[in-house]
């Protein structure tokens, strides 16, 4: 049965407004990073004067821009990788064995989401100094530090997302493996963590998200050596001029890879959410 | 929450088979007993060390008169009691006053824009549920404001705010000709506006995203129904597909609501260390009380206020749903 024409036409107008709404920012972003600096320093133009690719080469030399880019993708993949492999470990736990302390567990897990993030960036901050003067391991300013709190941002939506996709592979399958002399990291190495990949994939790209967007704890826990992007791309604002086409132009440079990511493993991610957390 | 409950109940099924596999070597069933909380430890220390602790000294914090004078030993700081807490809610002081605008604004702010962001977002899921040409490539198109990494998309729409050079007053004023003079949108009261805008554009993905997901779960069974008893397609909406996605709009708002609430990215690219009155979200005002003006005392009992708050509606919430009362319930 073919839907009516009042449900046609709404749908018509209003993913128009919406892809409008959506595409205007892209568009701003890519043109201007293809101005010449007149440009974007005077009355908006929706059509460049002429084309230039002058910013893609000044952004490296504006700003140490390679040195954050490194930066954030060392922080962000290290704390994607340990995020998943200690909320895998977690949510198989929980899944699948009883015990004592279960509920508090994730109740406290999942509480910890709604901890603003400013109540704890002050204490965090003094506890690493403090750790860092009692044992010598530096974990303000470097980039361990920054690790090993991004990673725990991620890690509670991450574990509640996998008991759910957990959940959904039949126990029979990893109980089977038991039985034929598998022991229990077998079973989750073999049976559930195969199973559940889509889940895991839609949590890894969740975490990456996560650290590489993240801005108040990287603008107060780094230095000049450690310096994210986030905190970095503020440095193409000098006193005298704003290079808004250089702006552009990093901008999308940072955010390419992530968004083909993104965009390449979304199926993953509706496929992920469906099982785990929609339920 | 509903999670757990089932994966208890699952657990509580399958022990008896467990049992009746026959008799384990002693080590082993010592491994398996202790296995789970080997499991859990590394995820219970970092929690422990990144949220839980600093959260409590975060609490100790709002006890003591911490300025900058005692940061570096912040242990030596003297106790000051309630005062931190007396002047965050002394609503006729300024500090106080100014917690309590702060707190107004960042409400009507989240309620504005989770509202937004759930009403967009659920209308392109149902609108996009059956296939037409091009869905998949609107699909992508619309995930890409969540993708983006929140600096590079808040810096966009900085540039395209700005006054004399950006996309917003050339089309208000030069080609629209809506306003008598170009509008400040990062500074006074457009701000909120500003804020508003950005934050529905960068959050509304997430509830299409979910309520997508959301409808996969409704069977097809229940459209086929529908249809054989003459139901048009804006009936079918209605009845069933709206109805089918409470339990996980409940779950989604719940999450936006946080998120909005404890937003501190978008208002700091937007704007920089201190908002505007008019867009004064609370995350900005704390980390100015404590870090501007370098009052750490009373920014933390700010937080701590900020995390009663935050616990109640979140309680209540819960409890007044019916996801929440099933996991009340075990």
């Amino acid at each position: 049965m073919a839907p009516p024409r009042s449900f046609l036409w709404s749908r018509r107008i209003f993913l128009t407004l919406l892809t409008g709404f959506v595409l205007v920012p892209v568009y701003v972003m890519v043109s201007s990073s293809l101005k010449p600096l007149a440009d974007v320093s005077g009355k908006f133009r929706w059509l460049p004067s002429g084309l230039t690719l002058r910013p893609y080469i000044d952004i490296w030399s504006t700003i140490p821009l390679a040195r954050y880019f490194v930066n954030s993708l060392i922080v962000a993949g290290a704390a994607t990788v340990c995020s998943v492999v200690i909320a895998v470990f977690s949510a198989y736990a929980v899944s699948r064995y009883d015990f004592r302390g279960k509920r508090t567990f994730t109740v406290t897990v999942l509480s910890t989401q709604m901890f603003p993030g400013i109540l704890f960036l002050l204490p965090l901050f003094l506890l690493y100094v403090n750790i860092g003067n009692a044992t010598g391991i530096a974990l303000f300013g470097s980039r361990g530090g920054l690790i090993l709190t991004y990673l725990t941002f991620s890690l509670p939506f991450s574990i509640w997302m996998l008991i759910g996709y957990f959940d959904s592979v039949p126990r029979d399958l990893d109980e089977a493996a038991l039985v034929d002399g598998c022991g229990p990291l077998g079973a989750l190495f073999r049976i559930v963590v195969p199973a559940a990949v889509p889940g895991i994939v839609a949590v890894a790209v969740y975490a990456f998200m996560t650290a590489w967007g993240e801005v108040l704890f990287a603008s107060v826990m780094t230095n000049d050596a450690t310096r994210t992007l986030a905190v970095g791309l503020q440095g193409y604002s000098t006193l005298n001029n704003v290079y808004w086409n250089q702006i552009m132009a990093a901008s999308l440079v940072v955010s390419v890879p992530v968004v083909a990511g993104f965009l390449l493993l979304q199926r993953y991610l509706v496929a992920g959410l469906t099982a785990g957390a929609v339920k | 929450m509903t999670t757990t409950a089932t994966a208890e109940a699952a657990v509580r099924e399958s022990s008896p088979g467990a049992a009746a596999r026959g008799p384990r070597r002693r080590t082993g069933r010592i491994r398996r007993i202790g296995l789970p909380y080997l499991l859990l430890l590394p995820a219970l220390i970092l929690e422990l060390l990144v949220h839980l602790v600093p959260m409590a000294i975060g609490i100790v914090m709002s006890f003591k008169e911490l300025t900058q004078f005692y940061i570096r030993d912040w242990g030596t700081a003297p106790w000051s009691g309630l005062d931190n807490y007396k002047v965050s809610v002394d609503f006729d002081a300024p500090v106080g006053e100014a917690l309590l605008h702060s707190f107004l604004v960042t409400v009507g702010f989240t309620l504005l824009s989770v509202g937004l962001c759930w009403l967009i977002g659920t209308a392109a899921a149902i609108f996009m549920q059956d296939t037409f040409r091009g869905r998949g490539l609107l699909r992508a198109l619309f995930l890409v404001p969540y993708a983006l990494p929140v600096y590079t998309a808040v810096i966009t729409w900085v540039f395209m705010f700005q006054h004399d050079n950006g996309l917003v007053n050339h089309v208000l004023h030069d080609q629209l000709h809506l306003t008598d003079e170009p509008s400040f949108w990062l500074i006074g009261d457009n701000s909120f506006y500003a804020l508003l805008t950005v934050s529905v554009w960068k959050g509304w993905p997430f509830a299409f995203l979910i309520v997508m997901a959301g409808l996969q779960n409704i069977p097809g069974e229940l459209y086929e129904a529908a249809a054989l008893d003459g139901a048009g397609v804006w009936q079918r909406i209605r009845r069933i597909t709206l109805p089918s996605l409470r339990p996980v709009n409940q779950v989604l708002v719940l999450v936006l609501f946080l998120w909005t609430f404890n937003d501190f990215n978008t208002p700091y690219v937007l704007f920089g260390k201190t908002a505007p009155e008019a867009a004064d979200l609370i995350s900005v005002h704390i980390y100015q009380a404590s870090f501007v003006t370098w009052n750490f005392g009373t920014g933390s009992a700010m937080s701590v206020l900020l995390l009663l708050f935050l616990l109640a509606v979140t309680g209540g919430y819960l409890l007044l749903t019916s996801r929440g009362r099933k996991a009340a319930d075990v």
